[in-house]
């Protein structure tokens, strides 16, 4: 299952290390961050607890940005 | 802080009015630092900024740490005002999203959301307005602009009965639209979802910024640490010289200023959204950044000659029967053409006017061939040489340069119609100015006889052609095409999208033209021209070229005058102030160059 969600980040290398970030959380199978567009694109696996999985994506986002900001 | 270098307080004083500003200005970037720091996340941005003015403070150098601090917030926010605006530049060409529908319930118009409209509801557009969802025109006639989605400037009539699309603009008379879609369905909603997903498959180019922002840091950092720790240490223990630690440390610090990455990863993806976005603008979509790049790449474009440079509205020209009556033979042809949705089948079809279906049965269509069936007891076969020949009928060749359908009635030639398809206007313009824009090697492929692919061919002074394919064929005929090209270079194919999507998948580069409405070939192409104009191929072609142009400025420009400024720095050539203003200008610089490839309308 694949799922956009609208994101707040303020520059493009700390897009790619949200990037780099949630494509290692668990129940994520690939994650697309499009910092134009403002928007992460995330693949679940089978199975996976969406909104539990986007709370380990937002906390280890934060880790490496920490105001960035993901709705979902 | 100002005051503070004109007043003459030393010392501690001096430190203390300095740090006033320092910390009212950058204390974020301190707590951010810190918190990197703590996830074991160290080389970002905000570590090096703190690394560089803590330093300079140690060092004495209070105004210029603080000054240093200054000029990055102003640049930080000089980039997010400068790309956020470039953001909602691109975002605001591409805003073909409508925002409501006037939707009639029970006799009365109301103003909804489009997601609320289901199918077959009644929308109501007034002119000025966008048309929200994708349907067929009830009641009314107008004009609709459709440049929002074509680039295409010529208005378009419709009355009742015709498909609309959304996200043209109606100009003149009020419509009565009944939907054929819902609005997530819709044109305008997939075009959209297209062009903003666009970017998420990243080039080449894209990476490899991504990939050397990841060694770039760490490596300037790590050279920093050397600069400051090796030249003093040599001079001391060989050269007997005094160390100097702190014009080597300053030295290392102007170096953490200069090795913050942004402007190389911000201006790449830009020049790339504002290419896609210049694109769809020209009614050219492209489906992600890879595309882009491989599309300036090009040096073999292969066509379909049929809906790609003619028209592929067939008409039929003449009926010739052998002893038997014309008539006669055109309403065999067409009830045996009758279940097939082929544009030749079609054409006759038309010619013949309504048949009696019932008459009809055991229909066979054999891609590539024709059709036989049984109509009124006798075996009719109708379509070309080669099914003629399959069939063990005799049939006599014709020299007629359009295409020629045969045939047989029980089992015996009876004669044979022919067929003509016209020329795009644009087809030969589109010829040439494909050849000026650096494309070494046209094919032709064709399914259609010999004869009519080799004189379109010559009409348009396309040298290479192959006729007579099977769908199967030209899949086989562009991997040799593939094999053939040289390194490095790619291979596009051009086709309608009807029955060519295993083609166009195969293709390094696979453009459909005059995909309005059509799902298919928007859903198998990677580059989807929205009208059907053969010269947009070139007009694609060169947005490209154009958008690569700048992105290799960009990555030398930002790459080449980040490394001069490591040269100076470390030479001592280059202060902290040079190092902010060389690495803020760059990024403006490259920022502003990456809009240029949001301008294509003039290429």
């Amino acid at each position: 299952m694949t799922k956009t969600y609208k994101i707040e980040v303020d520059c493009a290398n700390c897009a790619n290390k949200m990037e780099e970030v949630a494509n290692k959380v668990a129940g994520v199978k690939s994650a697309v961050v499009n910092f134009m567009a403002l928007k992460m694109k995330v693949e679940f696996e089978e199975g996976a607890e969406v909104a539990a999985v986007m709370k380990d994506v937002l906390a280890a986002c934060r880790k490496v940005e920490s105001d960035c900001e993901i709705y979902f | 802080m100002i005051a503070s270098g004109f007043i003459p307080v030393d010392g501690w004083a001096r430190l203390v009015l300095c740090l006033i500003p320092y910390l009212t200005i950058g204390y974020d970037i301190l707590i951010k630092a810190w918190k990197g720091v703590v996830n074991r996340q160290p080389f970002d941005e905000n570590f090096l900024m703190a690394v560089a003015t803590v330093g300079a403070m140690v060092l004495g150098e209070y105004i210029e740490g603080a000054a240093v601090m200054l000029f990055y917030q102003i640049g930080e926010l000089f980039q997010s005002v400068a790309v956020g605006k470039s953001r909602r530049n691109i975002a605001a060409l591409m805003d073909i999203s409508p925002d409501y529908a006037n939707l009639e319930r029970e006799g009365e118009i109301v103003q909804v959301d489009p997601d609320e409209v289901g199918i077959d509801s009644v929308i109501v557009v007034r002119p000025g307005e966008k048309i929200p969802i994708d349907g067929v025109v009830a009641e009314g006639a107008s004009t609709l602009d459709t440049a929002a989605l074509t680039g295409e400037s010529v208005p378009r009539n419709v009355g009742v009965g015709e498909a609309v699309i959304s996200g043209c603009i109606n100009l003149t008379g009020v419509i009565k639209v009944r939907t054929t879609r819902e609005f997530g369905e819709s044109t305008v909603s997939r075009i959209l979802d297209l062009v903003e997903n666009a970017s998420s498959k990243k080039s080449r180019s894209e990476n490899f910024i991504s990939r050397f922002a990841k060694y770039y840091t760490p490596t300037v950092c790590y050279s920093a640490l050397a600069l400051a720790l090796l030249p003093p240490v040599f001079r001391a223990l060989l050269l007997n010289l005094p160390a100097d630690f702190s014009v080597w440390i300053y030295r290392a610090l102007t170096f953490l200023v200069i090795s913050c990455p942004c402007a190389l990863v911000i201006s790449i993806p830009l020049s790339f959204f504002a290419g896609i976005g210049g694109a769809s603008n020209a009614g050219v979509l492209v489906k992600g950044s890879n595309y882009l790049e491989a599309l300036a790449e090009v040096s073999t474009v292969v066509f379909d000659k049929t809906g790609t440079m003619t028209k592929g509205s067939f008409e039929v020209t003449q009926v010739c029967a052998n002893g038997a009556d014309e008539r006669e033979l055109l309403e065999y042809a067409s009830l045996a053409e009758s279940f097939s949705t082929h544009p030749i089948s079609r054409s006759i079809c038309r010619a013949a006017g309504e048949v009696d279906k019932t008459r009809v049965s055991d229909v066979k269509e054999i891609s590539g061939h024709g059709v036989t069936a049984q109509i009124d007891g006798k075996a009719v076969a109708v379509g070309n040489l080669r099914l003629m020949k399959s069939l063990g009928i005799s049939a006599r060749e014709t020299d007629f340069s359009g295409t020629v359908v045969y045939v047989a009635i029980g089992g015996e030639c009876s004669g044979y119609i022919m067929i003509s398809d016209e020329l795009k206007p644009d087809a030969k313009t589109a010829v040439t100015a494909l050849r000026a824009s650096g494309i070494k090697r046209m094919v032709m492929l064709t399914g259609d006889a010999q004869a009519v692919g080799e004189s379109v061919a010559r009409e348009l002074s396309i040298a290479e052609v192959y006729s007579e394919l099977l769908p199967g064929d030209k899949v086989e005929l562009c991997e040799k095409l593939l094999a053939e090209k040289g390194r490095g270079e790619k291979l596009a194919f051009v086709g309608d999208g009807i029955n060519d999507a295993p083609v166009l998948s195969r293709a390094d580069i696979g453009i459909a033209m005059g995909a309005l409405g059509s799902d298919a070939a928007i859903e198998a192409a990677d580059i989807v021209l929205m009208d059907d104009n053969p010269l947009k191929i070139a007009k694609a072609i060169r947005i490209s070229k154009k958008c690569m142009r700048i992105v290799y400025e960009n990555i030398y420009f930002a790459i080449g005058i980040k490394l001069l400024c490591l040269m100076f720095g470390a030479f001592g050539v280059a202060n902290m102030w040079f190092a902010i203003f060389a690495d803020v200008g760059v990024m403006v610089l490259a920022v502003l160059n990456a809009m240029r490839a949001l301008y294509v309308k003039k290429l």
